[in-house]
């Protein structure tokens, strides 16, 4: 089996989908030639042409509109866009037409399509480049969103994506693009949407994550074993929609949580979170639920965004935090 | 005179030749000691940029996108505007945003992580840059529009590349603009590239000032590079504006010389005989032979010149690493007019937090 990072595994699950089916299609801004900005689809291009791998104008809602008309007629288009601080100028066609088709024509259209997004802070980046709108999207219905935190993960969840009756958002955290190495297998195997992980089993306290931050988590877990407290730590994996087994039946056992999310705090996916605990498990709970997020702000340039990025230290903050109530 | 250049004809404005030679009959009102000015202010801008592709590799400044190679389209252009005249920049403008008032200094700064860089002194109308491709055309129309409505003589520019003229944003603002007659110049850098996609790929249409025609108003290809023809356009688009002829769209035809940005490599989808052929008309050299035909460039000259612009920017390199690191509580302090009592609260926690950390 060969070791890759994030980036590796995507492209060769993206590979592997367009050699199994036909109708699977890349679109998207410098995807072709250039490989993707990341390098994402590098060597796609070369390996099934331009007609399969297309470099488009640079035009978000003109991407992902058309994606629209694409997976409509019967294709699987896979859609880039560059970052996710350019979504919005899709967002019209996200919220008003790809999620809603199904509805709208009572099942006769649908959209299986994907849209791939670089997602989240942690690269020094310029702004607009490090953002976490995934609870946006989560209270958009009708879209599914996706978000690995390893690379064996992303290769196994951007296949499921692909193979989706729905249309699927699908986000790339690119602060651990290439901070993780691990076995990825080649060949088929796919993870399932909508089913979170346990990643660390422990007896104290649930910290929930997805994404970059379950690194973070990870490091907070083992700084507060050595205080003696087990933490059992869930990667989401999915966002929507939102396993909450895991994480209730956690919670019944631990009867702690932590959030942690880098997104802002307010109506940030650990609402949602918090409220499932409330209807489901709250006669559980040994301390209110503790989150650690970014702030109502907008994530600042590189000379604070440290300050912005919830950090191991904070979460182990938040975890002693519920660990003394 | 611009109207006598129609883009469906594949005509193009151009004054100054690659070899020097002046069309004296089309040349605008800049004295040859105010090319000579210029000239200057293009070298300052090119070695600008290549001092922050140093202190990029360094680890002392972050993703930078060069003008190299689009120096007189961005002095040329910026010469011709007044004072009072708005400029919503896109981010490749540094040529641009200098000559309007924005100080090298602060220029490095923002480039260097710093937002307080982008705060622009009170008499300076210089906007952030714009980050999202072809979106803020639009502000550069409301801006006329506000403008024309206070009785301001003043015009509006849109600074954007060619990949921003495929986003919608910019046709809603061009037709907004010939709608409302607002006094706005759309100011398209056609450097042929959009990070790797050629601009042939991002419009079927021959050329990209032709879209004017569309929404109603004129639009002009000239020669970029050139700094005689940017100006003439430029001063003569913006006295149509301020005396109500309504917008103009100027495509200012160059080439970008370096990398999109310091992330990429344009080695990998540019070929070196493009290049080549396009660094023949580099606008500086072109300028350094017509002003060496006057007698008013030597070699002696140029390196006192680019001494001189060392100097300054080792003054602004020096000032803008001596800004402190901006404190936490400036990443709340902007988010509102005044801090809402949640984000005092999240402000509060993280400064008891740091404090914490520090015991």
């Amino acid at each position: 089996m060969a070791k890759r990072n994030m980036v590796e595994a995507i492209n060769r699950g993206l590979m592997e989908e367009m050699e199994r089916d036909p109708s699977v299609m890349i679109l998207g801004e410098d995807v072709g030639k250039e490989g993707g900005v990341f390098r994402v689809t590098d060597g796609l291009q070369v390996k099934f042409g331009p007609e399969r791998v297309v470099d488009t104008p640079l035009a978000e809602s003109g991407i992902v509109g058309t994606a629209f008309g694409l997976a409509v007629k019967g294709l699987k288009p896979v859609a880039e866009i560059q970052f996710e601080g350019f979504l919005p100028p899709a967002m019209d066609q996200i919220m008003s037409h790809i999620s809603r088709i199904r509805t709208r024509s009572r099942g006769r259209f649908t959209c299986p399509l994907v849209i791939r997004s670089p997602f989240g802070g942690g690269i020094r980046a310029p702004e607009h480049h490090s953002d976490s709108p995934e609870a946006i999207f989560a209270h958009t219905p009708g879209i599914k969103v996706v978000l690995p935190s390893t690379p064996y993960d992303a290769k196994g969840l951007i296949v499921s994506a692909i193979r989706d009756p729905d249309p699927v958002l699908f986000f790339e955290p690119k602060r651990i693009y290439r901070a993780i190495k691990e076995e990825v297998p080649d060949g088929e195997y796919t993870v399932p949407i909508g089913v979170a992980k346990i990643i660390r089993e422990g007896s104290d306290v649930t910290v929930i994550s997805w994404g970059a931050m379950v690194r973070e988590v990870l490091r907070a877990a083992e700084m507060v074993e050595k205080e003696g407290v087990k933490a059992e730590v869930i990667d989401l994996r999915t966002i929507s929609p939102l396993d909450d087994g895991p994480f209730l039946e956690s919670v019944r056992k631990t009867g702690r949580a932590v959030i942690v999310h880098e997104a802002p705090r307010t109506c940030g996916l650990g609402a949602e979170i918090i409220a499932r605990i409330n209807e489901k498990a709250l006669l559980s709970l040994t301390a209110p639920v503790e989150r650690v997020t970014g702030f109502d702000t907008v994530v600042p340039l590189m000379k604070l965004e440290n300050h912005y990025l919830p950090s191991p230290e904070r979460i182990l903050r938040g975890i002693r935090k519920v660990m003394a109530f | 005179m611009i109207e006598k250049y129609d883009p469906l004809k594949g005509e193009m404005l151009q004054i100054l030749h690659p070899d020097g030679r002046l069309e004296e009959i089309l040349r605008p009102d800049l004295t040859d000691e105010t090319v000579q000015t210029l000239y200057q202010k293009m070298v300052l801008i090119r070695l600008a940029d290549q001092r922050a592709l140093t202190l990029q590799r360094q680890g002392r400044l972050g993703t930078y996108a060069p003008v190299y190679g689009q120096e007189a389209a961005q002095i040329g252009s910026a010469y011709a505007l007044g004072k009072g005249d708005w400029v919503f920049p896109s981010f490749r403008e540094t040529g641009v945003i200098y000559m309007k008032g924005v100080s090298l200094k602060d220029i490095y700064l923002y480039w260097m992580g710093n937002e307080a860089g982008q705060k622009v002194p009170e008499d300076v109308w210089v906007f952030p840059v714009s980050v999202p491709v072809g979106t803020h055309p639009l502000h550069a129309v409301g801006a006329a529009w506000a403008a024309k409505l206070q009785g301001e003589k003043i015009c509006t520019v849109a600074y954007f590349g060619d990949g921003a003229t495929s986003e919608g944003d910019f046709h809603e603002a061009m037709n907004f603009a010939g709608v409302f007659n607002t006094p706005t110049i759309f100011f398209c850098q056609n450097n042929h590239y959009a990070i790797s996609v050629p601009r042939k790929k991002q419009t079927a249409a021959k050329t990209l000032a032709q879209k004017a025609i569309a929404y109603g108003f004129l639009g002009i290809q000239v020669d970029g590079n050139d700094l005689f023809a940017v100006y003439a356009a430029m001063k003569e688009a913006r006295e149509k504006a301020i005396s109500g002829g309504g917008p103009t769209m100027i495509e200012a035809v160059t080439y970008r010389f370096g990398p999109h940005t310091t992330a990429d490599d344009p080695t990998k989808y540019r070929p070196d005989a493009e290049l080549e052929e396009w660094k023949s008309r580099d606008p500086m050299v072109r300028l350094q032979k017509y002003l060496k035909g006057k007698g008013l460039w030597s070699e002696a000259q140029e390196t006192q010149i680019k001494a001189e612009a060392e100097a300054v920017l080792n003054k602004a390199v020096q000032e803008a690493e001596a800004v402190p690191a901006p404190e936490p509580e400036e990443m709340f302090r902007y988010t509102f007019a005044e801090l809402t009592p949640t984000l005092e609260e999240q402000k509060a926690d993280y400064l008891a937090f740091l404090k914490e950390k520090e015991n």
